[in-house]
């Protein structure tokens, strides 16, 4: 008698909050693709909200860890369910725009289950914003900055190269992805993996090792490639006097070349760190952050304070300024330009790449993010002035507020539109961008 | 100065701005800052018509910024201008060479893969070809090329470059490209011709050459202005000079005035022009030209 | 390993649909870059309005199928106009990067949901060609002939198609051999000395941005009723640097080159893949360097390389004649 009481207790203890047996109501399940596991994966914190078939609303849950939200419902009947886009996790997305909201065909006395399906990555839709609400306007604006900030680590490198050399580097968000991708071998699976005979060995020439020491690996072999970019091929390519613009086009065939190495090497899904995937976001005030974006922001933020300092305080930082300004001018001063050409060749990319880890633990690690930030990098840098490494920063955050702003008033699918007419606009009547100089121009 | 043209500014002062009895181009009021810097500040400059001009200045005058206001490649920041009686103020380049002010370059822009003859004939005004719709049907500019060609080969003959019409331009040297530019400009039939540092870079067996090309353009009434350095050049075929400083006109009048001039000697520090040189400055002068001449054959040819 | 086989779809290739939209766009492209000097990235934009201008037409607004030609036309003269009024004064990068981001902004309004209703979303527009297809003589479904293996739809627009190559090819060597093509060569080398000479160099460059914007619109055309269908996933930026590596290959600024280049382009790609699908088949390649799916990568992969080294090492390409590129200051 005691086991059977005990037994319906732990049976109801569960149950506590959940439904009674024989009401009827509607529940919403958002569930995620875990490439990493190959699994559906509950998803946690999104919001949604429950409509009757006139279109009142009933009420709204937030999906629980199994990522459940539900409600009871007085009577049967086709009732509508509805998530909030701003709500999910970054990194996952709706497929489909449409399926927002979606209808449920209550029975009698039975729960029925809608089942939204998220994938990584952005989606073909995404709804508009509902609502300007301050509270979204903040989101949004830390989210942009959070952009801006690691687009900006990489977009100083372009246009402190363009301002020493005069290059347009069409391969420099390859960097980028380089600096993700090395990060993730180091850090999902290590040098042993590929070296059979290293396991054991210390540190990282052992099997997968902690984030940090990845991204530490990722900024060394950044600057590496950047070196090996410019010793083996553009310093040549000077020396021998070829012109801008073969240059450029020989950027583009490299980054063609290096982005499907990538696809080659990576495969197509995009993947994440260890244990670092879908965190759940803590409030700080109005706003959502995760406690790994803050991290990473404020790596972004030592970063670039260090770039500054480097920039303003050491001999080669200003070395590097005057070049960028004025090339002959710099040179005729005595200062060895192809030194500092190569010096910014090896920092910028160093940057790069650990914009790219931050990057890749923000959102995703895919062998084709080069692609997708190359004309964003380009307009951050057209923003602020090519050839000024701070004018790079400020237009790069400007355009990350820009992109996450503009989902207030465009369907996200239509955000980087805002970015690149931005663009656009600015060569229209400033193209010399904010901080740039006028010379460079036209 | 010949004699004949020396008639017309006979009774001109000596002054900054002062007026000439038949100006071609004249400039009031015209300015231009970069950044803070007023480079150029000329209160009123004109130019007499039929005769050559020299512009000089020591480096940083505003001579070029001048100039380059003066032919439409930058817009001043105030200012009039009048060409030929018309407004021309903030008018741009290709338009004042329609009118009829043609310039060249301090470094000679000779469009390198065309051949010489098909730079000659670009050179051309009014080619009814040069419009797009027209291009598609030859039978309306078939006629009107052959009379540019004729005209193109026979400035290739007075220039001596016949030789070379149809290699590619890039293939002449630097001097040959200099007399290429000149005669380019000369199919546009311009009335006034903006020389900018037509000797720079020219070896000195080259100048004369020049120099006599640059006298024909006056003997046909082609008025000319030219930015120069070298004052045996200014010296040697200009009629009337006028001096910038600072952004400036300090000075106008005369070649053989302005040495003496206390302004323009003030303006250029280290006057070492003024006076004849003794039989030793000669060789030393000699001497020096040589070793350009043997540093410019190998850097221009 | 059947050589005769990948032999024949080589040729087929080389004179196919590909080919033959290439040499279209490339003739554009050439002239813009080749002959005016101009830095057009986005190319791939025109060739798209061509052809969604033409599926827009027909299948949205259910228009007259020879009006959605030449509306197919308008729209890329129009993005031509847009494109150039800001940059044309702009140095030449500049233009680079504002193409490209112009075509790619095209390219996600088209592919947008929000637009879906003019543009056909995600899975474009059909339904279009068949207007031009009752014209269709070869109603065989396929014709194997030589060295060549074509379908019959495909034959059609490939009879269609290859002579208005030559005949633009034509009206372009006309054009850049008159006065006209004359400044415009002149822009190339040193706008300032046009400008000099009295020439509105700024007008010409206009011109000839929008004379090679209509000719990639016109490839476009040709594109979609080849393929029966506009989608926005052909059109992307990669597009635009297959076809500058077709023009790089045939020369710069010749008048052949396109269409030498393209079929090159093509030729070389089908025969490369052709032989590692043949070596991977045969086993011949060990399976941790290479498997069966990434055949397709490493057409990328050579068409980066090859376009570096072309810069590199021959930027004349096959046509041109080196003294010409060593007289290329830039």
């Amino acid at each position: 008698m005691l086991l059977l009481a005990a037994a319906f207790a732990l049976w109801l203890i569960p149950s506590v909050g959940m439904a009674q047996e024989g009401e009827q109501g509607v529940r919403a399940r958002v569930l995620a693709d875990d490439s990493a596991t190959d699994e559906r994966e509950p998803v946690e914190g999104v919001a949604v909200r429950f409509f009757d078939q006139g279109g009142a609303e009933l009420g709204s849950e937030v999906t629980d860890a199994e990522g459940i939200a539900e409600i009871p419902l007085p009577s049967p009947g086709i009732y509508q369910v509805e998530i909030d886009p701003a709500t999910i996790p970054e990194g996952l997305s709706l497929p489909n725009a449409d399926e927002v909201r979606r209808e449920a065909n209550v029975q009698a006395g039975r729960f029925a289950t809608v089942i939204f399906q998220l994938v990584v990555g952005e989606g073909d839709g995404g709804a508009r914003g509902t609502d300007i609400t301050l509270r979204r306007v903040l989101q949004l604006s830390v989210d942009g900055v959070k952009l801006g900030l690691f687009l900006g680590m990489a977009a100083i490198g372009l246009s402190l190269i363009f301002g020493t050399t005069g290059l347009v580097n069409f391969a420099h968000a390859e960097l980028v992805t380089w600096g993700m991708l090395v990060a993730y071998f180091f850090n999902v699976l290590g040098l042993s993996s590929l070296f059979g005979f290293t396991a054991g060995w210390p540190w990282i020439l052992n099997g997968p090792v902690d984030l940090i020491s990845a991204a530490l690996m990722a900024v060394l072999l950044g600057g590496l490639l950047g070196w090996a970019a410019d010793a083996g091929v553009f310093a040549r390519l000077r020396r021998r006097g070829t012109g801008l613009i073969a240059q450029m086009v020989i950027t583009i065939g490299l980054s063609i070349l290096i982005r499907y190495i990538y696809l080659y090497m990576f495969g197509g899904t995009g993947r994440f760190f260890r244990s670092y995937a879908g965190q759940q976001a803590i409030a700080i005030g109005p706003i959502a952050v995760t406690y790994k974006d803050m991290i990473a922001m404020t790596v972004a933020l030592v970063a670039l304070i260090g770039v500054g300092l480097t920039l303003q305080l050491t001999r080669a930082g200003r070395a590097m300024r005057a070049v960028s300004d004025d090339r002959d001018l710099a040179e005729s001063s005595g200062i060895d330009v192809q030194r500092v050409i190569r010096w910014v060749w090896v920092a910028g990319a160093a940057l790069a790449a650990l914009g790219g880890v931050l990057l890749g633990q923000s959102d995703v690690i895919r062998w084709d993010v080069g692609s997708q930030i190359l004309l964003l990098l380009f307009a951050g840098v057209i923003l602020g002035g090519l050839g000024t490494a701070y004018g790079a920063l400020v237009g790069s955050i400007l355009v990350g507020l820009g992109i996450q702003l503009s989902t207030l008033f465009l369907a996200s699918e239509l955000r980087s539109i805002g970015a690149l007419m931005l663009m656009i606009v600015i060569l229209l009547i400033r193209p010399q961008g904010i901080m740039g100089r006028k010379e460079r121009v036209g | 100065m010949p004699a004949e043209t020396a008639d017309a500014l006979a009774g001109v002062p000596h002054v900054p701005g002062a007026d000439k009895p038949d100006p071609i181009l004249a400039v009031e009021g015209m300015s231009r800052s970069f950044g803070g810097l007023l480079a150029v500040d000329v209160e009123k400059v004109s130019i007499q018509r039929g005769l050559i001009t020299a512009l000089i200045g020591p480096n940083g005058a505003g001579k070029t910024t001048f100039f380059n206001l003066l032919t439409g490649f930058d817009a001043p920041d105030a200012g009039t201008a009048t060409f030929d009686g018309q407004a021309v103020s903030g008018m741009s380049s290709h338009r004042l060479a329609k009118m009829g002010m043609v310039r060249t370059f301090q470094l000679t822009k000779s469009l390198t893969r065309l051949s010489v003859i098909e730079n000659m004939k670009l050179g051309a005004r009014d080619q009814k070809g040069e419009s797009f719709l027209s291009a598609l049907v030859p039978f309306i500019w078939r006629y009107q090329e052959e009379e540019i060609e004729d005209r193109a080969e026979a400035l290739l003959e007075r220039f001596q470059l016949s030789h070379m019409r149809d290699q590619y331009a890039g293939t002449l040297s630097g001097g040959q490209r200099k007399l290429l530019e000149m005669a380019r400009a000369l199919m546009a039939e311009p009335t006034l011709v903006m020389l900018d540092e037509p000797m720079a870079g020219v070896n000195p067996a080259l100048t004369q050459s020049l120099l006599e090309h640059v006298k024909g353009l006056r003997t046909e009434g082609i008025t000319v202005v030219f930015v120069e350095h070298d004052m045996d050049v200014v010296r040697d075929i200009s009629d009337w000079v006028v001096v910038m400083s600072e952004g400036r006109v300090i000075f106008e009048g005369p070649p053989d005035v302005i040495s003496q001039d206390p302004a323009v000697i003030d303006a250029y520090l280290g006057a070492h022009h003024d006076a004849p040189l003794t039989e030793e400055q000669e060789e030393q002068r000699i001497a020096s030209a040589e070793a350009e001449l043997a540093e410019k054959e190998g850097e221009v040819t | 390993m059947n050589w005769g086989s990948i032999l024949e779809q080589t040729i087929s290739q080389a004179f196919g649909v590909n080919a033959m939209v290439f040499a279209m766009a490339v003739i554009g492209l050439n002239v813009h870059f080749g002959y005016t000097g101009l830095l057009n990235f986005g190319q791939i934009g025109f060739v798209a309005l061509g052809g969604y201008g033409l599926g827009m037409s027909i299948t949205i607004f259910g228009w007259n199928p020879w009006l959605g030609i030449l509306m197919g036309l308008v729209y890329a003269l129009i993005f031509a106009l847009l494109l150039g009024v800001p940059t044309l004064r702009l140095r030449g990068d500049y233009l680079a990067i504002v193409t490209i981001a112009a075509s790619e902004v095209l390219r996600i309004l088209v592919r947008s949901t929000t637009l879906a209703e003019w543009t056909g979303g995600n899975t474009g527009i059909t339904g279009f060609a068949n207007a031009f297809y009752q014209f269709n003589p070869f109603t065989e479904r396929v014709y194997d002939f030589g060295p060549f293996f074509f379908t019959g739809p495909n034959l059609f627009i490939l009879s269609i198609g290859w002579p208005l190559v030559l005949l633009v090819t034509f009206l372009v060597w006309q054009l850049m051999r008159s006065p006209w093509g004359r400044v415009v060569k002149a822009i190339r080398e040193d706008e300032d000395a046009a400008r000099a000479l009295g020439k509105n160099a700024y007008w010409y460059k206009m011109q000839s941005l929008m004379l090679g914007g209509v000719i990639g619109g016109l490839a476009g055309i040709l594109l979609a009723i080849a393929n029966s269908t506009v989608q926005p996933d052909y059109f992307v930026p990669v597009q635009t640097f297959f076809m500058w590596t077709a023009l790089i290959l045939g020369g710069v600024g010749r008048v052949w080159s396109p269409i030498v280049g393209s079929m090159l382009f093509w030729g070389l790609l089908t025969v490369t893949d052709g032989v590692l699908r043949g070596f991977e088949a045969e086993g011949w390649v060990p399976r941790w360097l290479m498997n069966a799916s990434q055949v397709g990568q490493i057409r990328f992969m050579l068409v980066g390389l090859g376009l570096a080294l072309l810069m590199i090492y021959r930027p004349q390409g096959l046509f041109g004649s080196r003294e010409e590129m060593m007289l290329d200051a830039r």
